[in-house]
């Protein structure tokens, strides 16, 4: 089951890069998705009926939107931090706390992390994110932890868990 | 119409570029200009891939520009969390302006680990 | 239009020298992976502007397959940097 979804994937994947129906490229493509995902199946994740879970679709959205605008808030700040005369930094690295269980929800919230304002994702150990920041306004643990990942946390809950 | 889309996401593309550029020679330690760069560059080009979209429509070209954004974003992410870790635990020194820092024990632990590994496999080396 | 793309094409170069300057002065052996990781990044952005000033279909395919081999080459170096063996 889980095979034949990654197999379909590959394959739409395949005939959007290539675009063309010729019967070599169908081919071809079929016999590259199989070994592909006959090789690194494995690594992948194992919940697939997810992906059929409408209201998953829905929250996917809205957190697309969410994390656009943090991208860009990001992008503003590096700018006004690296064009400023005196270079306004204060960094250090910080340990977060996160509930999200799952390998992929991990993934996801590291990644996000790192394109948001100021922070980039260091290395994740058991629950602990280790995350550098470029400008330490908080030693507070609570503090900074709800606002590094809390944003995120809830959205990513409902998308994959 | 969209000719003037294109060219000003061009243009912001450009300008972000330019600011990841300048925080790549500016900044003072590896994990900042890590930050200020990979953040820019990777939206100034998604900028610019999105503009080939709005060029083109939908056809092959601009289907190709879309779908190599996410690929974008994502090798670009773990590109740096996989830098960031990598010089963390070879040992470049954060600067001096550094304030906190609670990876220190772990990266101890995890070189100790690894070290125990590679003595390990010498002496199986030697056995054999 | 065509003036203006060329002169983008031409920051986005000179852009790549930046990189340059830092890999080849980068005090160590990390700041020159940063500065690699980041010209492979804005190879694809020259590549997507090349395209639509010779309007040739091909250089975007080159775009797509320069991001996933930077990557590649990008992570093989920091897994030598981090000390791991190849296979983990």
């Amino acid at each position: 089951m889980k095979y034949v979804i990654y197999i379909v994937i590959a394959f739409i994947f395949w005939l959007l890069i290539t675009s063309s129906v010729s019967p070599a490229i169908l081919l071809t493509g079929t016999i590259v998705a199989l070994l592909t995902v006959g090789l690194l199946g494995r690594y992948f994740v194992d919940d697939v009926y997810r992906l059929f879970q409408l209201r998953r679709y829905y929250w996917f959205v809205i957190y697309l939107f969410i994390f656009i605008w943090e991208c860009l808030k990001a992008n503003f700040d590096v700018a006004y931090r690296v064009l400023h005369p005196d270079l306004p930094i204060k960094p250090g690295i910080v340990k977060v706390k996160t509930y999200l269980k799952t390998n992929i929800g991990r993934t996801t919230l590291a990644n996000s992390i790192t394109m948001t304002p100021g922070t980039i994702t260091v290395d994740i150990i058991e629950d602990y994110i280790y995350v550098h920041w470029i400008y330490v306004s908080t030693t507070d643990p609570e503090r900074y932890t709800e606002k590094i990942a809390g944003r995120f946390e809830k959205y990513i809950k409902r998308i994959f868990e | 119409m969209n000719d003037i889309i294109t060219i000003v996401l061009f243009c912001i593309g450009v300008l972000f570029n330019l600011f990841g550029c300048i925080g790549l020679i500016r900044l003072p330690d590896v994990y900042n200009r890590l930050q200020s760069a990979t953040k820019c560059v990777t939206l100034g080009t998604c900028s610019i891939l999105l503009g080939l979209l709005f060029h083109y429509g939908f056809t092959t070209i601009g289907i190709k520009a879309l779908l190599a954004i996410p690929l974008l974003f994502f090798s670009a992410t773990v590109a740096a969390h996989a830098l960031a870790r990598g010089s963390y635990l070879f040992g470049v020194k954060l600067t001096d302006k550094t304030v906190v820092d609670d990876y220190k024990e772990m990266a101890e632990t995890i070189k100790n680990k690894h070290k125990g590994e590679k003595n390990a496999l010498s002496e199986d080396q030697r056995n054999s | 239009m065509d003036k203006l793309l060329h002169l983008l094409l031409y920051i986005q170069i000179g852009l790549a020298f930046f990189c340059l300057y830092r890999i080849i002065k980068g005090p160590s052996i990390a700041d020159r992976m940063v500065g690699i990781d980041i010209f492979g990044i804005l190879v694809v952005g020259i590549c997507a502007i090349l395209a639509i000033l010779t309007n040739r279909m091909f250089i975007i395919d080159i775009g797509i397959a320069w991001i996933i081999l930077s990557f590649i080459g990008t992570l093989t170096l920091a897994k030598y940097l981090g000390g791991k063996k190849l296979n983990e």
